[in-house]
């Protein structure tokens, strides 16, 4: 049972993704319940499979018994076990807080159906982690694109349908480029086995073929984390899709692309690939994440839509991770995955308390936020808490990532990424102070705040403890530093 | 030169479809034609794969007894995967147009944008 569990922490939801719509017809809890079964499920599994690397190491799972590079292969190292836990127990999180937000925000007659989407959704994305073969990391990747398109659109404002459709332009552009570059890696290497393909691939680095397929990857992916310019898809897919859609996909669905676009790169082309070109990729790279991680921010200060501006931060702290990673040294990489893990943890406190705010009331607006922080405590520290972390104050999870990475910075001898590092983390203070501001230094017009109905508690409660979280990992940081370490000296290997 | 392109003309063949649908994504207004667009520009990806398991002389991949040169059938299996999610693609587009339409009741890209101007 155990060694068959790399595959059946896919299965088990696949098939309750399908399952949910069908018993959604009975009774609408039963497609919220089944949700929960499988994202649970998937939570536990992932847990025992982390330990199992932890303590026996890498775990290569052959598909049907076939062996690699013959048959499809699902690895588990510490990187992947580390990521599906992040996914997967936020998962749990928002499936629960979803209960209550999807029913006050979607139709009841798309309920069941929703579950099922969400449910494909997170499948897509687990399965994007575990795979160890490209063409597979395309299928997962579409599977999760198209869940993620359908989510988007499902939200209540008339612009929702118009930004799914958009999101699904852009993003089956970037999927299609990603396929071309799959296509021509196989063209090269006649293999799709990523470890084979790493194997195979340092002997044709001179090949223009290959060079042109790691631009067709750096495309694709850039576009499906949305780093700058290419995010154009992002803000109004996170703003008009439904909460606890914007919690999912702004934790979790970005971080998923950059850890894919993270073993693309260090375990199937290796850092060997940068060498001898006639431009330095990784310095062009350092270059676009540091304009992300400024443009993001200011971006964000122009907004008075909250979940918008919080989008735009999404933007930049896709900045920081990129960062991170073309930094290309062990403390650098470090840094950026631990921010893929921080990141995931303060955005979706945040999107969470956003969507506690929202029910029933459908505040979005920063102006009206006027006086909250004594009508919903809860709901408003969890956001201060997550606000502080993205800032980056110490004993928050926000501080450690970027300790990390102004430590990549100067290993590399690049001193003038901190300042861009402290302003993109000053201008952050700018447009959350204008928030907490507002939570809690201005008194709202009385009236209106006492006919805003209260939180239920299964929304409040996985806000408050993702929150906690964030000071949790940022206090007892040599958790996450200890697996990130060892993962960042596996890719650079 | 032109042997240059004859020499590959499949793969000219496939970029010059790429860009026919690229242009189509780009510059309509309209979203069906947006979507006609992108069926072409993954297409065009499609007859990549299939035309590089092409091999010379070679016949279908089906043992008859005898020793024979094989085309490559991987690239077809991996496009048969590939059109399906393709097929899927388009259907959610579809579907999100129709929603579209039922909200703004046109879907002239143009139009929607001068309607929601005003929105936040």
């Amino acid at each position: 049972m155990t060694e068959h569990f790399p595959v059946l922490v896919i299965i088990i939801p696949l098939v309750l993704a399908l399952i949910a719509p069908v018993a959604g017809r009975l009774n609408k809890i039963y497609s919220w319940a089944i949700a929960l079964l499988a994202t649970l499920f998937s939570f536990i599994t992932s847990m025992l499979l982390l330990h199992q690397v932890m303590y026996n190491g890498t775990i290569s799972y052959w598909m049907g018994g076939w062996e690699p590079p013959w048959g499809i292969e699902y690895v588990l190292d510490y990187l992947s076990a580390f990521v599906l836990v992040i996914v997967t127990f936020l998962a749990v999180a928002v499936t629960i807080f979803a209960r209550h937000s999807v029913t006050n925000e979607i139709d009841d007659n798309k309920i069941p159906a929703f579950y099922g989407v969400y449910l494909l959704f997170i499948v897509g994305l687990m399965g994007m982690i575990v795979t160890g073969d490209i063409f597979n990391l395309y299928v997962f990747l579409e599977i999760s694109s198209l869940t993620g398109y359908a989510l988007v659109a499902m939200g209540k404002r008339r612009k929702a349908p118009l930004a799914g459709f958009r999101y699904l332009v852009i993003g089956t552009v970037g999927a299609t480029f990603i396929l071309l570059g799959i296509g021509y890696l196989y063209i090269a290497t006649g293999t799709l086995n990523m470890a084979d393909l790493g194997a195979r691939l340092p002997g044709l680095f001179n090949s223009k073929l290959v060079i042109t397929a790691f631009a067709f990857f750096a495309i694709g992916f850039s576009i499906k984390i949305a780093l700058f310019p290419l995010h154009t898809w992002l803000p109004d897919a996170y703003t008009y899709a439904p909460s606890a859609v914007s919690a999912l996909m702004a934790s979790t669905g970005t971080k998923v692309g950059a850890y894919s676009f993270i073993r693309i790169i260090f375990t199937v082309f290796g850092v060997k690939v940068f060498l001898n070109q006639w431009v330095s990729v990784p310095y062009f790279f350092l270059i676009i994440a540091s304009v992300a991680m400024l443009v993001g921010s200011i971006l964000a200060i122009a907004q008075t839509n909250i979940k918008k501006m919080l989008a735009y931060s999404s933007v930049s702290q896709i900045g920081y991770i990129m960062l991170g990673v073309f930094l290309m040294n062990p403390i650098g990489l470090q840094g950026g995955l631990l921010h893929i893990f921080n990141h995931a943890l303060m955005k979706c406190a945040l999107f969470l308390s956003v969507g506690c705010i929202a029910y029933k009331t459908g505040i979005s607006n920063i102006n009206d936020l006027k006086g909250l922080g004594f009508k919903k405590p809860y709901a408003m520290a969890a956001f201060t808490i997550g606000a502080l972390s993205m800032i980056g104050i110490p004993l928050t999870v926000g501080f450690v990532s970027k300790w990390y990475l102004a430590l990549g910075s100067l290993e590399n001898g690049m001193w003038y990424l901190i300042p861009v590092i402290v302003i993109s983390s000053i201008l952050m203070l700018v447009y959350f102070w204008r928030v907490i501001d507002n939570i809690y230094f201005k008194a709202g017009e009385p009236n209106d705040v006492a006919k805003i109905p209260a939180t239920p508690a299964s929304m409040i409660i996985p806000t408050i403890i993702v929150a906690a979280l964030c000071l949790v990992f940022g206090t007892l940081a040599f958790i996450p530093v200890s697996i990130t370490e060892k993962a960042a000296l596996l890719l650079l290997g | 030169m032109m042997e240059f392109i004859l020499a590959k003309y499949n793969y000219w063949i496939y970029v010059i479809i790429m860009m026919i649908g690229f242009y189509a994504v780009i510059s309509k207004s309209n979203l069906i034609k947006k979507i006609i667009g992108l069926s072409i520009f993954q297409t065009s990806v499609f007859l990549l794969f299939i035309s590089i398991g092409k091999v010379d002389g070679g016949t279908v991949p089906i043992y008859q007894g005898t020793e024979a040169v094989y085309i490559n059938p991987l690239p077809h299996v991996l496009i048969l995967t590939a059109i399906v999610v393709g097929v899927s693609v388009t259907a959610v587009a579809f579907a999100l147009v129709v929603n579209i339409y039922r909200e703004f009741g046109t879907i002239e890209e143009n139009a929607i944008l001068e309607m929601i101007k005003h929105d936040d």
